[in-house]
């Protein structure tokens, strides 16, 4: 292994110069020995990172990167992130403030485990960190660990992570076990131009019930770090998964997102990107409805201020019979923020009797603001209820003129139209747990905008 | 000062078109005024300019109350000042819990810096919400979204009885409501009449005057008041229409241009 990494670091070195990625510091040895680690998963290390290596950064013609500012898809200059020290850590432990009804938390600042605490779990239920599920749950997290290819772009950034991620959660809930309160995971970024690569691997037995909330947040202002996190689900036979991504990031971070959900018979999974921070977020998301009455709800909330952009691609397929998705995205924009919306369903030969619906609304806050979708519909199917939208526009002047009729100043009113704007997805979630949480944050990412 | 919500030779256009053409009423404190008249007379159009709508253009004429100058105010300083209008089609604010409405339209008569005691607000709300017979889970639903059109109307009243104007303007508020709702909506008004308060109560149909009993009936066509009188026109209006009394004012007219 060893011998791999100062090969792996010196063809980094040759690649990039100076301003590597330095293989060397990569998390392997964060919480476990990696000669502990399964053959099949270094292997799959070794050949991510080589595929890594291989492809080539974002391009100008390519089409999954339409209308993205490429400058901000960089690699250069960047560093897997280092363990933080101790004052530090206990620090972050204490910021890291799940909901009273959280039934696990754990907290990770730069790829290394800080604390973790699951004693209210039901008995069967998994919850660890990547390393020690890799360790002790092997070929359960080999069954389902990356089986969906990153296919909507973000191929590069994939391989990186799948060649160092280690930190994150592995979650797997046997049959008919249903987990009150949501898992909570929080993802600590820092250091200057720093990498983590948080992994969620969330996997539901027949009935099982399961809730995760994964919280991205920045130790320093400005240090321009980027998280590359993917988050799998693989959802059995009438069961219900939960997911949130709830990112906070500084204003100079980068977010890379890459979602999949496989969908199994009668299982319902519903999933939710709330951006809330970062100067760049690209998320890749892909639900795939494998067995009939399957379901999938997408939705993402989003707030771009300054100059961020947020860049969301989408893909819902649908590849049997009688089987659902939803997608709901809403974009709240000020400044000169963008956002980019692409997504794809795709209703395969024979899948009748899907209903897949696909709506973006941008509401644009600013005349400098911009926003950009690219809908798109393919059914090869009979008796299919499809639809897309997305639409763009300024606040409703009727609304204001409402509000503003109750005493509220214009200045007030428009950021409770914008928050309620972004609330209506939060109406959406499943938990009350969940709606808090994600309300809290909505409210204070508002409180700190100013008036 | 006289205590007085007063229309002088209001004219207002709305995409260029004059709808009010001299328009002079005056509803004293402590007074409820029903404005009637067929469509198109103006109605609704004297609400929005009332409440500044940007789509009505004021051209002439002035409003005041309690003597301060309410065209000179931006909408929301009207609405600080003491003017309500109960609109004909509430707005739905997707998101916004009407809880959360209310408290920043509350928040908003709070000097800088003054926190709404959160407890209190919930305590009163609930209060009037139980006499609106409106349920107190709505407290979290969204404004107006996926309401009945009664249920509409009943959180028109509740935010008047929740922001206690001094003036009241109620835009067909019996407008989609059957008379379950309208007495709950009339019980909510009549609540709330005071010495201290006025009512402009603009409706195209008697029935709702049979449960708030106005003082003074006022009769708008074309854009101008052309005739009031005591709580009878109403009935008289509701017997025998509108047409008597439109003739009334144009053999006038005629009187007067000879």
């Amino acid at each position: 292994m060893a011998e791999a990494i100062a090969e792996l670091e010196k063809i980094v070195s040759d690649e990039l110069g100076k301003s590597s990625i330095s293989w060397a510091d990569a998390p392997l040895r964060a919480g476990a020995d990696s000669a502990d680690l399964p053959d099949w998963y270094r292997e799959l290390q070794d050949e991510a990172w080589k595929t890594f290596m291989s492809l080539a950064d974002p391009g100008r013609r390519d089409e999954a990167w339409r209308f993205a500012n490429l400058k901000l898809t960089k690699f250069s200059g960047l560093q897997l992130a280092t363990a933080v020290d101790a004052a530090q850590a206990q620090t972050l432990v204490e910021r890291s403030v799940a909901g009273a009804k959280s039934s696990a938390h754990l907290v990770f600042a730069n790829n290394v485990l800080l604390t973790q605490d699951g004693e209210d779990l039901p008995e069967g239920v998994i919850c660890l960190p990547m390393n020690e599920a890799l360790l002790h749950h092997g070929d359960k997290v080999r069954e389902s660990f990356l089986q969906e290819d990153a296919q909507l772009g973000g191929a590069k950034f994939a391989a990186l992570h799948a060649a160092g991620t280690l930190s994150g959660v592995f979650v797997y809930v046997p049959d008919g076990v249903k987990v009150d309160g949501p898992v909570e995971v929080f993802h600590w970024m820092g250091g200057k131009e720093r990498v983590i690569l948080p992994h969620t691997l969330i996997v539901s037995a027949e009935g099982a019930e399961i809730s995760v909330i994964d919280h991205y947040q920045s130790i320093d202002e400005d240090a321009a770090g980027l998280s590359i996190g993917m988050t799998d689900i693989v959802a059995g036979k009438n069961s219900k998964v939960n997911y949130v991504a709830l990112q906070r990031l500084s204003v100079s971070d980068r977010q890379v997102q890459i979602g999949s959900s496989q969908v199994g018979e009668g299982a319902a999974v519903k999933t939710a990107l709330v951006n809330l921070g970062a100067a760049w977020v690209r998320n890749e998301n892909i639900s795939r409805m494998m067995a009939a009455g399957s379901r999938s709800d997408m939705l993402a909330l989003n707030l771009a201020t300054s100059s961020d952009e947020i860049d969301q691609r989408t893909l819902q397929l649908h590849e049997v019979e009688h089987t659902e998705s939803d997608l709901f995205y809403k974009n709240a924009l000020y400044g000169q923020a963008r956002t980019i919306f692409d997504g794809l369903i795709v209703v395969g030969k024979g899948a009748h009797h899907t209903d897949a619906f696909q709506t973006c609304r941008n509401l644009l806050n600013s005349d400098d603001a911009e926003a950009s979708s690219m809908p798109g519909l393919q059914i090869d199917a009979d008796q299919v209820r499809c639809s897309h939208g997305s639409t763009a526009g300024p606040i409703d002047p009727e609304q204001l003129f409402y509000c503003s009729a109750r005493g509220i100043p214009a200045q007030a009113a428009r950021k409770l139209i914008s928050f309620g704007f972004l609330h209506d997805v939060i109406d959406r979630l499943d938990g009350d747990d969940i709606k808090e949480v994600v309300n809290r944050e909505l409210e204070k990412a508002f409180a700190a905008m100013g008036e | 000062m006289s205590q007085v919500l007063s229309i002088s030779n209001l004219k207002a256009d709305v995409a260029g078109q004059e709808i009010l053409k001299g328009l002079t009423l005056e509803v004293p404190q402590g007074e409820v005024h029903a404005i009637m008249g067929p469509n198109g007379s103006g109605k609704s159009t004297l609400a929005k300019v009332l409440a500044g709508h940007g789509d009505y253009e004021v051209t002439g004429g002035e409003v005041s109350m309690n003597g301060e100058d309410l065209l000179g105010m931006e909408i929301d300083e009207r609405s600080r000042a003491g003017f309500f209008l109960a609109f004909q089609y509430p707005l739905e604010i997707p998101g916004v819990s009407i809880a959360n409405f209310i408290r920043a339209a509350r928040q908003a008569r709070l000097g800088k810096g003054d926190e709404l005691d959160a407890v209190a607000f919930y305590k009163e709300m609930y209060g009037k919400m139980d006499e609106l017979k409106i349920d107190r889970s709505f407290t979290g639903r969204s404004v107006n979204e996926g309401f009945s059109g009664g249920e509409k109307k009943r959180l028109e009243i509740l935010q008047m009885m929740m922001l206690e104007p001094k003036y009241a303007v109620l835009d067909e508020t019996d407008s989609g409501l059957d008379i379950d709702a309208l007495k709950i909506v009339a019980d909510g008004v009549n609540a709330m009449r005071s010495p201290e308060r006025g009512f402009l109560v603009i409706t195209h149909y008697q029935r709702l005057l049979d449960y708030i009993v106005p003082d003074v009936v006022h009769v708008l066509y074309q854009g101008e008041i052309i005739k009031t009188g005591g709580k009878e026109l109403a009935l008289e209006l509701e017997e025998k229409g509108y047409d008597w009394v439109i003739k009334e004012f144009e053999d006038q007219q005629v009187a007067v241009d000879v």
